[in-house]
């Protein structure tokens, strides 16, 4: 069996340039994207289907010259059924417009909940860490800090003159300007 | 009398009698009527089927008196029949129930005249998938279902619905089109989309092109299946459809993929090299799945994600691809799809009792309404898996045959198995005492305290329900921008200010009597759960005999093929 290239390419294109489309948030476009990648598709089930013949009629050509016709009446089915999706779409699409002004594919609001409460969350946390912690547990950390950045350990005598109390505000601020934002 | 010329009728009735309920449409009593006599006609004859093929064999018959291999060939052998017999039960049930249900919806715009005629052609379909003996009639007939389904989940078109349909329209076309691509490579590659032929046919091909097309089309069942990682869809969608919807699809669609791959990985690919693949698949689906039904404060949404996590088990099984792994997933399907089909319709039952089903709002109902925590408690539990109950009976049977099979990877995937039965257990636990066990009272007390919380960001009673309500403790430390934390105030204080159960109880809004027919029907599916676990020795008698059968594919190839093109 040999292929044509042309259609081949044809058909990758166009199964390409859908695929893209389907990515738009936009319906209509998700919808112009399904019509040109079933093409494509359609096209590549022709070009896989095997070599051209003659019409596949009984009794009108040798049973050796005609194309093979399952192929086809399978790729008529798919463009019937691919008909029907694109009217059903094509109403939803103006269903969304008629309820919203637009037709771009929503974020869904459950998701969104769920991610907002999980904010919620971590801010009572980080609230509820800042007002119990003693200022042991501040200390200890400040100290951590310290640690961290690599300064040398200061010596007893130097400690009055420490600069510990600067990272303990910085750290803490934020927090606190929540705090004081509350209503 | 020939007794294949049964094997169409469940599909052929359903599509006559959608065909008649609509030229009824203006009359709906006698709408209803037909339709509830289709079903019952189908039920019955998905039952004389099953005794049939279990005691003479696969029943094959060729549509339209093509000569084989030409035609379109109907089989039934004893997996797609038991899969009829099951479906068609919860089918009849959910239709019953939405007849109690007075509309097909809340909404009093729902076109109720349509509802019956599509669910109608959503039963055609589904028969016909598990019926269908080539590729592409199992493509139509997926078609089928989907269209039925894309007009069930958009019924009234109102904002959320079509915003969930969306979704869900959009990744199916993209399914199908797989499907398509995949035929056609079949069809270049082998020339026939005949199953049994096929199952000859591909065993003779180079082993890349075999893989490559068995991998097509695992990618599109598993995105019908719902399986991890393409699973995202399920849980946006199916919640804000009217609940016999959601409960029918629950039950039906999904399996109608698990079916699918189950036919792929036995009579089409026996042996691939994709077993361990699927096991890691089946793990990950349990395990995420159920990981997202423990964060849900929405019984409905908590229960589409349980539904994904539970495909793990059906994959599970199929992965194994030995016979008791098999004959474990057929019964687990036969299981779930009652069990999860009889949840989302308690779940609709006690929308409409209790006006929501938000854990947040809802408290009290085992007392408010007995029965209800009743229908709700058994199957939940069977859901985990408490024995002896056919959940428990099922897992055993897939865990057993897990570690039969002995490899690590096995090993872990029991292992992930039993958390995901506990996890499945702790989330339904939680649903229980937050929505049945404890009063209305503390229910609004603790919706109140959380926005208080919010408004003041003080006081420890506050903070301690909120802890209580998400029933985990949090370690983090983050900082959270300002942004953010105002959008989560706001957030919360809408969930507190909205009317719960205790409020609405005072309002004296609910109505108390709920339709005879809705809790009937929901009653009857809870005790087809519970019969399940009555006779689970004969079913798991009949499973093992269908794995048997489906390890076996020379029976399915030669029930269907004449001698001549074997």
């Amino acid at each position: 069996m040999t292929t044509s290239l042309a259609l081949l390419a044809g058909s990758v294109s166009l199964v390409g340039v859908g695929a893209y489309l389907m990515l738009e948030r936009s319906l209509t476009r998700v919808l112009i994207g399904l019509v040109i990648l079933s093409n494509g598709v359609n096209l590549g089930f022709i070009v896989a289907s095997g070599d051209p013949g003659d019409p596949p009629l009984l009794g009108e050509y040798a049973a050796l010259d005609i194309a093979d016709p399952l192929p086809q009446a399978m790729v008529l089915t798919a463009i019937v059924i691919t008909l029907g999706t694109v009217s059903f779409v094509l109403a939803m699409a103006y269903r969304s417009w008629q309820l919203d002004g637009h037709d771009d594919v929503q974020d869904d609001v459950e998701d969104a909940a769920i991610r907002r409460l999980a904010a919620a969350d971590e801010a009572s946390d980080a609230f509820d860490l800042t007002v119990t912690a003693s200022p042991d547990d501040a200390d200890d950390e400040v100290s951590e800090e310290e640690g961290s950045d690599g300064r040398p350990v200061p010596d007893l005598e130097e400690s009055p003159h420490e600069p510990s109390p600067a990272p303990r505000v910085s750290r803490e601020t934020p927090v606190l300007d929540e705090q004081e934002d509350r209503p | 009398m020939r007794t294949e010329l049964l094997v169409p009728f469940p599909v052929l009735l359903p599509l006559l009698g959608a065909g008649l309920a609509l030229c009824l449409s203006r009359r709906p009593r006698a709408q209803r009527a037909v339709t509830v006599a289709v079903l019952l006609a189908v039920v019955a004859i998905a039952g004389v089927l099953t005794t049939l093929v279990d005691d003479n064999g696969p029943l094959v018959i060729w549509i339209g008196a093509w000569e084989p291999p030409l035609g379109i060939t109907l089989v039934a052998d004893r997996v797609s029949v038991l899969m009829l017999l099951v479906s068609a039960v919860v089918a009849l049930a959910v239709l019953v129930y939405s007849i109690g249900q007075g509309m097909t919806g809340d909404e009093m715009e729902t076109p109720v005249s349509i509802y019956h005629p599509t669910f109608l052609v959503l039963v055609a379909g589904v028969a016909n998938a598990f019926l269908a003996g080539d590729l592409f009639n199992l493509f139509v007939s997926f078609e089928m279902l989907l269209f039925a389904s894309y007009v069930l989940l958009t019924l009234g078109g109102t904002e959320s619905r079509i915003r969930a349909g969306t979704i869900y329209v959009v990744v199916n076309i993209l399914s199908s089109m797989l499907f398509l691509i995949g035929l056609a490579v079949t069809y270049a590659a082998t020339g026939t989309v005949n199953l049994a032929q096929l199952s000859l046919r591909l065993q003779e091909l180079p082993d890349g092109t075999a893989l490559m097309i068995q991998l097509l089309l695992l990618v599109t069942f598993a995105i019908k299946a719902a399986v991890f990682p393409l699973s995202f869809w399920l849980p946006d969608s199916y919640p804000t459809a009217p609940a016999p919807v959601t409960a029918v699809f629950a039950g039906l669609l999904t399996k109608v993929g698990v079916y699918a791959i189950l036919r792929l990985q036995t009579l089409l690919f026996p042996g691939s090299p994709l077993t361990d693949l699927l096991l890691w698949v089946a793990l990950a689906t349990m395990l995420i799945g159920i990981l997202g039904a423990v964060a849900q404060s929405d019984i409905k949404r908590m229960l589409s994600f349980t539904l994904v996590s539970h495909i793990g088990y059906m994959i599970f099984g199929i992965g194994l691809a030995t016979h008791a792994g098999y004959s474990g997933a057929v019964f687990y399907v036969a299981h779930h799809i009652t069990i999860q089909t009889a949840l989302f319709l308690v779940l609709g039952l006690v929308e409409r009792r209790a006006g929501s089903t938000s854990l947040v709002k809802l408290g009290g109902l085992a007392r408010l309404a007995p029965l209800l925590a009743v229908m709700f408690f058994i199957p939940a539990m069977n859901l985990a898996g408490i024995p002896p109950l056919s959940g428990f009976i099922g897992k055993v049977g897939l865990l057993g045959a897990g570690i039969e099979e002995g490899t690590p990877l096995a090993y872990a995937v029991v292992a992930a198995g039993t958390v995901t039965s506990l996890l499945t257990l702790y989330a339904v636990a939680k649903t229980w005492n937050l929505a049945f066990w404890r009063t209305p009272e503390q229910a609004h007390e603790m919706a109140v305290a959380m926005a208080e919380l919010d408004q003041t960001r003080s006081g420890m009673v506050g903070e301690q329900s909120l802890m209580r309500h998400r029933g985990h403790v949090h370690a983090g430390n983050q900082l959270v921008d300002e942004a953010t934390l105002r959008e989560a105030r706001a957030a919360l204080q809408e969930e507190g200010s909205d009317e719960d159960l205790h409020e609405l109880l005072e309002q004296r809004k609910l109505e108390t009597r709920l339709p005879a027919s809705m809790v009937g029907s929901t009653a009857a599916l809870v005790l087809v759960t519970v019969l399940f676990t009555v006779i689970a020795g004969p079913l798991y008698g009949y499973t093992d005999r269908a794995g048997d059968n489906l390890q076996h594919s020379e029976v399915y190839v030669d029930a269907v093929l004449p001698e001549e093109l074997r």
